[in-house]
């Protein structure tokens, strides 16, 4: 059970504090879970800590690779939108 | 801990040409004390902005909450232009540039935080960073700028900072409007959405204000002003804030263009034009100071406000530095104490003209705004083409006041006012709008004609005099020639 944080990632520092299992480091080219240590909160929280405050849509993918923040769940802008604009 | 004279802003007697404008004008109606702990601060005070420096460390780059106006790719909205990610700073290196700009910019009195995200998001990086700056420099004030959600929280330990400036982004009381700007925000461990959130929001901006002002801490409120969505309530928001002991109002445009990929941006949210922004200001002004000259600087700005230094302290210059913090902190005090004299000096009146003598024609003169391109000092001394930025002034028979700035690259108002083949010149004389005049040191033949087709009177002629007097001058002068009496017409464009 492990969260994973890919390319997406724009390096703001939001998740790192937060997660109680200290499974998150700032890296190159972007902050990373290390799969060993992340609990995926459970136990700890309701919610996936670094999930519930990063900003960026796509950035934090569970287990099997789907978005805990699907384009558009954050930003109100329509991905259709976002799509258009290349 | 004061290094420096305070001086006696607004005693001047008489109206000097001088304190009949900006100063005055944003400074009269605070207290006495508070003008002492404003005086050289450049971002609450006009006056001061010319002569002294700040800088911002950036080194808060998480966030807890989203607003509509922010890409979290680039900076704090709050309080940047969008567009520059700034370099992040661990606070250590945050402390080290502090101490080499303070060196090398003896001006400098303020240091402030203000992200890149939210710095009380940040809070061991934030705190570090003002612990370093009061152990070495203690003589330098600290502020910080925040959204405002973990504002109540933090009250003790930044009240224990002795940190006694304070700016909050307050957009709205309404919690209807605050879920049209904050699509989230980060509480007790969850995301909370829609108005649940905007209520949440709302409710610690509200109650961190109050605790603040109750501290005796200084809270200037920051307003985005979003047409359409919270203009026509931000004048409410300015008397409430008031109320509360907000001490002064800072309403800045929206700057959304598609490219930082906002929100707003992105959905074609329009920014207000300068005039529209002028027109809240001034709503807003009778019953609040309001604020006209913030530049919405970068997190990572260094130096006097519209000069940028931050080259000159990248890590590895600085890391090699060695400081005698003693020797450096004293030549501070010294030459902060003679900018203060220097300031507190009583204006001496060049009687370039008398508005009074021409206020039995008051009925041919109506007020106008006029642009000036300086680069500081508060004189006209600069080029036209040089000038990124214009100060605005208002002059009317009753005086003269500043009312603005004007960055000719920020009020592009959608397609029909800057267009993707409009050139530089083009840009400059729209970012000019309504402005009936525009005085600079020297101009070219080309800009002076297109702004002559714009119904813009170009003028160099004061060419180094002081801002005030020469837009008084020249007003007087357009009255007296007659040039005042019909406006422009309206949508003057270039031909
Ligand atoms: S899911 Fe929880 S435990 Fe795992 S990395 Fe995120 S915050 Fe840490
Ligand atoms: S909060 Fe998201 S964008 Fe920010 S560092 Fe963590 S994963 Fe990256
Ligand atoms: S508070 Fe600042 S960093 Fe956070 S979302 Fe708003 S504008 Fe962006």
């Amino acid at each position: 059970m492990a969260l994973k944080i890919v390319a997406a990632c724009v390096n703001c520092w939001a998740c790192e504090p937060l997660c109680p299992s200290q499974a998150i480091s700032a890296a190159v080219p972007h902050f990373v879970i290390d799969a060993k240590k992340c609990t995926e909160c459970d136990g700890d929280y309701a919610d996936a800590q670094c999930a519930s405050i990063c900003p960026i849509e796509c950035a934090i993918v569970d287990a099997a690779g789907v978005p805990l923040n699907p384009p558009g769940s954050l930003t109100n802008i329509p991905p259709e939108r976002l799509a258009a604009l290349g | 801990m004061a290094t420096t004279t305070p001086i006696e802003i607004g005693k001047q007697s008489g109206c000097s040409a001088s304190s009949c404008g900006s100063t005055a004008d944003q400074m009269s109606h605070l207290p006495a004390h508070i003008r002492e702990r404003v005086f050289n601060h450049p971002c609450y005070s006009e006056q001061a902005h010319h002569h002294f420096a700040r800088m911002h460390v950036a080194v808060a780059p998480a966030c807890n909450i989203q607003c509509n106006y922010c890409n979290r790719k680039y900076d704090c909205a709050n309080e940047s232009r969008p567009g520059v990610v700034s370099e992040v700073l661990h606070p250590e290196q945050a402390v080290k540039k502090v101490l080499a700009v303070a060196a090398a910019i003896p001006q400098m009195t303020v240091v402030g935080i203000a992200g890149p995200g939210d710095p009380l998001a940040n809070p061991e990086r934030t705190f570090a960073t003002f612990r370093g700056i009061a152990e070495y420099a203690p003589d330098i004030k600290l502020c910080v700028s925040t959204n405002g959600l973990s504002l109540p929280q933090h009250i003790d330990e930044l009240s224990r900072h002795n940190i006694d400036h304070v700016t909050i982004t307050i957009n709205t009381l309404d919690e209807e409007i605050g879920a049209e700007i904050y699509p989230w925000v980060f509480w007790n461990h969850k995301r909370v959405r829609g108005r649940a959130a905007a209520r949440i929001l709302i409710e610690q901006q509200q109650r961190g204000l109050e605790m603040l002002t109750e501290r005796g801490v200084l809270v200037k409120v920051n307003s985005v002003m979003i047409p359409g969505v919270n203009d026509a309530h931000l004048k409410e928001v300015s008397r409430v804030v008031k109320s509360k002991g907000a001490f002064l109002h800072n309403v800045m445009p929206l700057i959304a263009e598609p490219e930082h990929g906002t929100y707003y941006g992105i959905m074609e949210q329009r920014s207000p034009s300068a005039q529209e922004l002028q027109a809240l200001q001034d709503a807003c002004a009778g019953d609040m100071n309001m604020m006209r000259h913030c530049r919405q600087c970068r997190a990572d700005a260094v130096g006097l406000l519209g000069e940028d230094r931050g080259a000159e302290f990248t890590l590895d210059k600085i890391e090699a530095m060695e400081f005698d913090y003693e020797e450096i902190r004293a030549r501070r005090a010294a030459v902060q104490a003679s900018i203060a004299a220097e300031m507190n000096k009583p204006k001496v009146q060049v009687a370039t003209v008398s508005l009074a003598s021409l206020r039995r024609r008051a009925a041919a003169m109506p007020p106008v705004l006029m642009a000036v391109a300086s680069n500081g000092g508060n004189v006209v001394n600069q080029h036209f083409g040089h000038a990124t930025e214009f100060l605005v002034y208002e002059a009317s028979a009753n005086g003269v006041r500043f009312v603005g700035t004007r960055r000719t690259d920020q009020y592009c108002v959608g397609s029909d006012h800057c267009d993707e083949g409009e050139d530089t010149l083009a840009r400059t004389i729209s970012a000019l709008e309504g402005c009936r005049a525009v005085l600079c040191a020297r101009i070219g033949i080309t800009p002076w004609e297109a702004l002559e087709a714009a119904g813009i009177k170009p003028d160099s002629d004061h060419a180094m005099e002081p801002i005030e007097e020469a837009v008084a001058a020249l007003y007087a002068a357009m009255a007296e020639a007659g040039e005042l009496t019909a406006a422009p017409a309206a949508g003057a464009s270039v031909a």
